[in-house]
């Protein structure tokens, strides 16, 4: 189910086949990750016209709202599925449904720890108003170099948005993790 | 570049269409145009939903331009980093409601971030209060982050889809942002006797702006389901601050209310030149890309 929305692949095949190549762009700061990977990649269709020019619609959701990658995205979409004979190709943006690290794959998970940063740990949850105070209850964070749970926030936020900077206790390496949200 | 672009096509009905290879280079105006099939409703704005999102995009445009002052200046490399995200975030949130603002009269993000003059800003006076010191950016941090929470929480039920997804984005950023001020004001205010000093110097600075904040306006009357009223943030807001001031032994400052009308363009001394440093660069090369 979690799946089926984080990756809504089109039923059809001519549109299918054109997901696959806009599924393998990649996130251009973890380049290990694709947009698929991520759950970014919304929506892809293709129609054909009466000439049989094949025209693409792309739709994608931006990680964070001032993520500056997503431009980039864009263009690396637009650039693979013209190089790939599409014709009349057109990516777009769109915030609804807000995008969690939810639909990130296990796949992908995978590739990350491989690549030195920290997954997402546990799910997103729907957090109410109201007093929350000062103090959250969070999951150990595991190092991806030597797997060690005895770890540390250095600092919420990190390198890119999406990340926070932690330390291990054990191995005394820093590392990223990408954050829940 | 290829001959294709990256605009809306006319089969996905009535969004605008954006157009990147403007004037603006790559800079990508098309952020909330939102896809029919994932969310219903008019992608134009009606005039006063336009100047709904003035004050919530300005607001955010604001603070994030302050906030960028920090980097490079912040106590530690990590709160410039952190000073930085938060900024970005904001400007993220900006973008998006000044390009719906935009739609109500055929102008971009950037023709209302760089070309608008004081008067025609509709901006709190809380985020034109300088920096000061890095207390008075916490505190103005914490009580916007905070009351940002609580807009956006509600701002989510929205009748206008637009608005409704933007703030569905937002709010989960938003809250990364209250716990970040959260633990620097716990930090500030037990910490050392100079950084406790400071946190309630901070606060007592700040307090007289939180007045306008929660004001209600005639636009609001007028955006009933649309907008969140103001006023009915201030009950959550309140109960959101009083635990953590409590745990950091601060009281909230009671004294005089300043006078606001940010809503209606009167600014306080500091926002003109604010904009002469947000706006020199796109005014001395107008149409410049990079």
């Amino acid at each position: 189910m979690r799946e089926a929305v984080a990756r809504p692949r089109p039923a059809d095949a001519a549109s299918l086949a054109a997901w696959a190549i806009a599924a393998q762009v990649v996130d251009p700061e973890i380049p290990v990750l694709t947009i698929e990977d991520l759950g970014v990649l919304r929506s892809v269709k293709v129609t054909d016209d009466a000439v049989g020019t094949h025209t693409v619609a792309v739709t994608l959701t931006p990680t964070y709202s001032g993520c500056p990658a997503m431009d980039a995205m864009r263009d690396d979409v637009l650039e693979a599925l013209t190089s790939a004979g599409y014709e009349n190709v057109s990516v777009r943006l769109v915030l609804s449904p807000a995008w969690t690290t939810d639909w990130m794959s296990e796949i992908g998970k995978n590739k990350l720890r491989e690549y030195g940063i920290a997954a997402p740990t546990g799910h997103s949850t729907v957090r109410g108003s109201g007093p929350a105070g000062p103090i959250r209850l969070a999951m150990a964070v595991k190092c991806p170099r030597c797997s060690s749970l005895n770890t540390r926030e250095l600092a919420h936020f990190g390198s890119t948005s999406c990340k926070s900077l932690y330390e291990c206790r054990d191995c005394l390496e820093p590392f990223d993790y990408f954050k829940v949200l | 570049m290829s001959n294709s672009t990256v605009n809306s096509d006319s089969a996905e009905a009535d969004a605008p269409a954006a157009t990147p290879e403007d004037a603006h280079g790559h800079v990508a105006v098309d952020v909330t145009t939102l896809d029919a099939e994932l969310i219903e409703g008019p992608s134009f704005a009606t005039p006063d939903v336009a100047e709904y999102a003035l004050w919530l995009g300005d607001d955010s445009l604001i603070l994030a331009q302050q906030l960028g002052a920090w980097i490079s200046r912040a106590p530690e490399l990590e709160e410039d980093v952190a000073l930085g995200n938060v900024a970005l975030d904001l400007i993220g949130h900006a973008r998006s409601l000044l390009h719906y603002a935009g739609t109500a009269s055929d102008r971009t993000e950037d023709d209302l971030a760089y070309w608008r003059t004081e008067p025609d800003f509709r901006s709190l006076h809380l985020v034109e209060q300088p920096n000061g010191d890095f207390a008075h950016t916490i505190a103005r941090q914490f009580i916007v982050a905070h009351y940002l929470f609580e807009l956006y929480s509600r701002l989510r039920a929205s009748a206008d889809a637009t608005l409704a997804a933007i703030a569905a984005k937002a709010v989960k950023e938003v809250d990364y942002h209250r716990d970040h001020s959260t633990q620097w004001v716990l930090r500030l205010a037990q910490g050392t006797d100079e950084s406790r000093r400071r946190m309630i110097t901070a606060f007592s600075d700040l307090w007289p702006y939180v007045e306008e904040v929660f004001r209600d306006d005639p636009l609001i009357d007028r955006l009933e389901g649309i907008a969140v009223r103001p006023s009915s943030l201030l009950p959550a807001f309140d109960a959101a601050i009083a635990p953590v001031l409590a745990e950091a032994e601060l009281e909230v400052p009671c004294g005089f209310v300043a006078s606001g009308g940010g809503r209606t363009g009167k600014h306080s001394e500091h926002l003109a030149f604010l904009l002469a440093e947000m706006q020199v660069l796109t005014r001395a090369h107008p149409g410049a890309s990079w």
